[in-house]
């Protein structure tokens, strides 16, 4: 069970207390009704869903019942830092990429797999 | 029976004190401090169980968690029944019943071990191979039987009898294994004053020290010294000791989950003990203390009863008092087994060879081996055991091959050295890395705050195990703010040696030979096994162990793992560290459903929502339903009434003179504040701002992508306060919508929400006479036509109590809720109740309020819309304010899909013939004469029959269907199609008059 430290209450609580509520910084136009169906489209339907750091929102549903933002790594489940909703979206190019996902226990090198290729190499006209 | 194989003058039981017990129904004798194991033993039972697959006979192998093969059921009465105990773990108790699993008809003359003989048939993946043709016998035939002959033990048929207890602990230092180095980290720890638990799965603590009879701490002892500082420990207020407890898994954020077996070792469970205790601990920081485990060495017959690791035998012998033979073989390529023969040669026991593979081992184990006139062979292999229900012979060869030798032996023990517990550090998301020189996996990379120590970091010396686990102790000690002590470091000095390791199959049982050398007991896997996976093209190690299952049984592959790897690289012909080793998951040994499911089980599995008038209605005869967490009260059946009559009636007196009923579960929402009105202009569809204080509306809520989410009557309290009910499922979501929407898209609005859904209880008057029944109860309100016309609120008292006064309806005849503080709910209802009988009312449930809304096509948000219905397909436009430029959904309500032609109406359906009612759910059809896959055009979403009416009625979304009315559709049913007319959804009342009527 994670601990998950709550802006508002200042106090880093059991995940029991908390639900997650969706991707953070995903603002509602302010004029929605003459949105595009494009930009409507981004806006509602489209999700980073990354590998690595997800901002994210959480709500201290049974304690304080505040809605807060997260950066959480999505391969580690760590908590890189929790801060209120409203507050600027922060800058975390000093924190280091993810490490080998959660559930692997070593390196791709160490566990007998390949690593995937990088690229499809572009074959030219006439290769197979 | 006497116990024939425990020797006096060994071993710390105190070997008076007599524990009866039996095993498949014969009695014996054991001693308290036995295990189920150590006692079978005693008495010279070996042969305790069949093996999985191929039904071979099957003895003790070890002295431990990692048992994989004495796995027995053990029952108490007709309801405790455990299957799959591990005896070496089950401590005796007087009257311990035990039984031996996986054979019929009995232990010694086993049916299903013909499978033995057929082994070939039964090779790896011999599932995915053998029974492939004809398809279907495999759930007919195949899959069955093997169910039948495979498996375990049996699982109890009756309720768990038991309870189980939950604790959450929070500590500076969780300390897990209470061995040699576990002590002396807590002891460390402990002595600054820094919150120390320490757990250990062993009934005692001591760890390896059980068996290492040359080890001492501080001049003592070792198992007398971890006996005194473990009673030390246990004394001291910041120190939680626990015995019988295993650290079964390993989670984020240093949560470590333990379980303490609390009463299963008494002789009377319950007594008000629970069985087990479920431990869920935050430590600071976790120093791993796990110890190692012996291996087995792979040879042909290798699992014959009698075969077993050398540590085990030790152990048995010094902490048991018991001789697992008389004439006993060794074989080992470590030099812990010499320890062991030594041990047993010093007691009597004939040690008839020890054959050692390594070529020229030498260490004062050796020699002191030799001193004692053993016969020491190296160079040596076992190349197979003797005997089927035990053990008879051990047949020896040199390495190279050559001349063959049989000794005869009643016992074999074991060693091909000790794998580190690196299970939970593992399960910590640490890596493991491999140390080449010593060939085994450690500790390698952390990801928590957690500390190795001991044998399971490498250490294998004795004192240098306690050297590293006090400095670990301190140190944490020292990070977390412990007082300044003067330092007691223990002084460990042990004349043990562990040096020797091989892993893999041993030469008797290479490449080219076809015997059953095993190495995964529970799972009946082989070295030929493996070995076939390989060729077969199984490349990682994750594949090997799910085609061979090898590791995969509930022993999880402690024992056997490293040798299943070992072999597995040598087919590729890879190093270790390429092949890699395959992931531990939580449990480390199995955990009982008990424990984790815990309280919750029964009503506590999760809440049970009561209304304030359910003992009214229970003393009244009604049925009751469950609606989320809710009992609502279905049904008011009279005597000799079923539910059809009971409905029927109920309908008819609500429209003739009024009914009662309680709506108390309805979400309610209070919205105040000086935004208030701007507010719920954002959150639903309708006008809110020019809403008359007083009056009410019936409001819509959409999600962003314009779909319904939610309905209610809202009524303004005042111009800074409304009064929202939301549906009783929607209650929950709603709130937290709103809060989200309040709290970060429009956090300028000056509002507060507050849930007053429990705090107020809702009785529904409905009916011609409501108001006549309500008005003499209520002071404050005039309650006349032109004070208080439909859709109006009104504050004042009912029966002397504050009451939020709604007039409202939701069967379309005049109707009043009446909101009252829920205290005063069942006074207030028994008061309606008194002057409602004056007027022949009755109280009505949950079925009769569907029957009536349905009869005037109001919708039921999650009944008659599913998520994808907007407020133009329920026929509800008119709910939309048209001059709004902006609330939730406006602009989902314009997506292209939404508003394309051929979406699904609202319509009502009327059956061909009235007294057919269609089914909820039924697909709708145009042409029924069209080939199947028939096209379907809507579903049948509302059904009743309508007593009112004299007929059926039903609602429906159906495709473009408000253009349909008048037309005949068609309902495809298993026993024939039924005609149905679409019309409007309004079956009763069309004009509405009887809403002041």
């Amino acid at each position: 069970m994670l601990l998950i430290r709550c802006p508002y209450c200042e106090e880093a609580r059991p995940e029991l207390e908390f639900r997650n509520a969706g991707e953070a910084h995903v603002a509602r136009p302010s004029n929605i009704a003459a949105e595009s169906d494009e930009d409507f489209e981004k806006f509602f339907f489209i999700r980073s869903n990354p590998k690595g750091i997800i901002f994210e929102r959480w709500r201290h549903m049974h304690g304080c019942a505040r809605f807060f933002n997260a950066a959480r790594d999505t391969v580690s489940d760590k908590f890189i830092l929790t801060y209120k909703a409203g507050e600027p979206k922060p800058d975390l190019t000093a924190i280091a990429e993810s490490g080998p996902a959660a559930w692997a226990n070593r390196p791709p090198d160490q566990l007998n797999v390949k690593k995937p290729a990088a690229k499809r190499k572009t074959t030219k006209k006439g290769e197979a | 029976m006497a116990a024939t194989y425990r020797i006096s003058g060994h071993g710390r039981l105190p070997q008076t004190k007599t524990a009866r017990f039996s095993f498949d129904g014969r009695s014996f004798a054991g001693v308290e401090g036995d295990t189920l194991a150590s006692a079978l033993l005693a008495n010279g039972v070996h042969l305790v169980g069949r093996s999985f697959k191929y039904h071979r006979p099957r003895g003790i192998l070890s002295a431990g968690a990692e048992e994989p093969n004495a796995l027995v059921q053990i029952e108490r009465d007709a309801a405790r029944k455990t299957p799959n105990v591990r005896a070496t773990v089950q401590e005796l108790y007087d009257g311990l019943t035990a039984h031996s699993q996986n054979r019929w008809p009995s232990l010694a003359f086993d049916v299903g071990a013909a499978s033995d003989r057929a082994g070939g048939m039964f090779s790896a993946g011999f599932y995915y191979k053998t029974f492939m043709w004809p398809k279907a016998a495999w759930k007919a035939l195949y899959e069955p039987r093997i169910r039948a002959a495979a498996g375990l033990g049996v699982a109890p048929d009756q309720p768990d009898p038991d309870h189980y207890a939950s604790r959450f602990a929070h500590c500076d230092v969780l300390v897990l294994g209470g061995g040699a180095a576990g002590i002396a980290a807590a002891l460390a720890a402990a002595e600054t004053g820094v919150r120390v638990i320490l757990c250990d799965e062993q009934a005692e603590f001591g760890g390896s020290l059980r068996f290492e009879a040359g080890a001492s701490v501080d001049g003592a002892n070792g198992w007398a010294w971890a006996q005194a500082s473990v009673a030390k420990l246990a004394a001291m207020d910041n120190v939680r000791v626990l015995p019988r407890t295993t650290a079964f898994g390993y989670y984020a954020q240093n949560f470590v989950g333990l379980v303490e077996r609390v009463s299963d070792h008494l002789a009377r469970p319950g007594d008000g003990l629970p069985r087990e205790r479920l431990w869920q601990v935050r430590a600071r920081r976790v120093i791993l203390a796990t110890g190692s485990i012996e291996r087995h060495m792979v040879f042909a017959d290798n699992d014959r009863p009698g075969v077993m690791l050398a540590s085990a035998a030790r152990t048995y012998l010094n902490h048991y008092g018991v001789a697992v033979g008389r004439n006993v073989g060794v074989y080992t390529a470590n030099d812990t087994a010499y320890a062991a023969a030594i041990d047993l040669k010093k007691a009597g026991i004939n040690i008839a060879a020890i054959v050692d593979l390594r070529d020229n081992p030498s260490s004062p184990a050796v020699d002191e081996a030799r001193a004692l006139g053993i016969e020491v062979n190296h160079g040596r292999a076992v190349i197979r055991a003797g005997g089927k229900l035990r053990v008879s012979s051990m047949t020896i060869q040199p390495k190279a091959g050559g001349g063959e030798r049989t000794i005869p032996v009643d016992a074999i023990l074991m060693s091909s050295g000790w794998t580190p517990s690196v299970h939970l550090f593992s399960q910590s998301r640490g890596k493991v890395a491999f140390d080449d020189a010593t060939k085994r996996f450690l500790p390698g990379t952390y990801a928590q705050d957690c500390v190795s120590v001991g044998a399971c970091n490498g250490t294998d010396d004795v004192t240098a195990a306690v050297d590293e686990a006090y400095a670990a102790g301190e140190k944490a000690a020292r990070e977390f703010g412990g007082k300044a002590v003067k330092s007691v470091r223990p002084k460990a000095a042990s004349t043990e040696s562990f040096a020797g390791n091989m892993l893999g199959a041993a030469p008797g049982a290479g490449a080219d030979m076809i015997v059953k050398a095993f190495v995964d007991f529970q799972n009946d896997v082989t070295a030929k096994d493996i070995r076939l996976a390989v060729k077969e093209g199984m490349r990682s190690i994750e594949h090997v162990k799910r085609f061979t299952t090898t590791g995969m049984a509930t022993d999880q592959g402690k024992t056997s793992n490293m040798h299943g790897l070992a072999i597995a690289a040598e087919t590729l012909g890879k190093e270790i560290p390429e092949v890699g080793l395959t992931t531990f998951r939580a449990p480390y040994t199995p955990v009982t459903f008990g424990a984790i499911v815990n309280h919750g089980r029964g009503a506590l599995f999760d809440p049970t929502r009561k209304t304030a008038t359910h003992a009214w209605a229970e003393a009244h005869g009604a049925v009751f339903e469950d609606v989320g967490q809710w009992k609502r009260a279905w049904y008011f059946p009279k005597a000799g009434e079923d539910m059809h009559a009971a409905v029927n009636r109920e309908c008819v007196t609500v429209r003739k003179s009024a009914g009662l009923f309680d709506a108390s579960t309805l979400g309610k929402i209070e919205v105040v504040g000086p935004d208030a009105a701007k507010f719920m202009e954002l959150l639903y569809t309708n006008p809110w701002e020019k809403l008359d204080a007083g009056r009410c509306r019936y409001g819509i809520m959409l999600r962003e992508d314009g779909f319904i989410y939610d309905d209610g009557v809202v009524g303004r309290l005042a111009p800074d306060r409304f009064h929202v009910t939301t549906t009783t499922g929607g209650a929950a979501r709603v709130m937290n919508h709103m809060e989200d929407y309040l709290q970060t898209e429009f956090p300028h609005l000056n509002v507060w929400l507050t849930s007053i859904s429990e705090q107020w209880a809702v009785i529904a008057v409905q009916g011609p006479n409501s108001r006549k029944i309500i008005e003499p109860l209520v002071e404050g309100i005039d309650m006349s036509d032109e004070a208080m016309p439909h859709m109006s609120v009104r504050e004042g008292t009912i029966c002397g109590v504050p009451t939020r006064l709604f007039r409202m309806s939701f069967t379309g005849d005049r109707g009043f809720e009446v909101n009252v503080p829920a205290d005063y709910g069942q006074a207030v209802w028994e008061a309606l109740w008194a002057e409602g009988q004056k007027h022949g009312a009755c109280a009505y449930g949950t079925e009769t309020m569907h029957v009536l809304r349905a009869e005037k096509g109001y919708i039921i948000v999650g009944q008659d819309t599913d998520g994808t219905v907007t407020p133009n397909d329920a026929g509800l436009d008119w709910a939309i304010g048209k001059k709004k430029t902006d609330f939730v959904g406006i602009r989902g309500l314009t997506r292209p899909d939404l508003v394309a032609a051929g979406r699904k109406q609202l319509v009502g359906l009327k059956t061909k013939d009235p007294k057919t009612v269609l089914e909820e759910g039924a697909q709708i059809v145009a042409d029924p004469k069209q080939p199947v896959p028939m096209k379907m055009i809507g579903h049948v979403t509302s059904s009743y029959w309508s007593e009112n009416c004299g007929r059926s009625i039903a609602m429906a979304v159906v495709a473009d269907g408000r253009a349909m009315m008048g037309k005949t559709l068609h309902v495809p049913m298993p026993s024939g199609v039924i005609e149905v007319e679409v019309c409007s959804p309004v079956f009763f009342d069309e004009k509405g008059g009887r809403l002041n009527g």
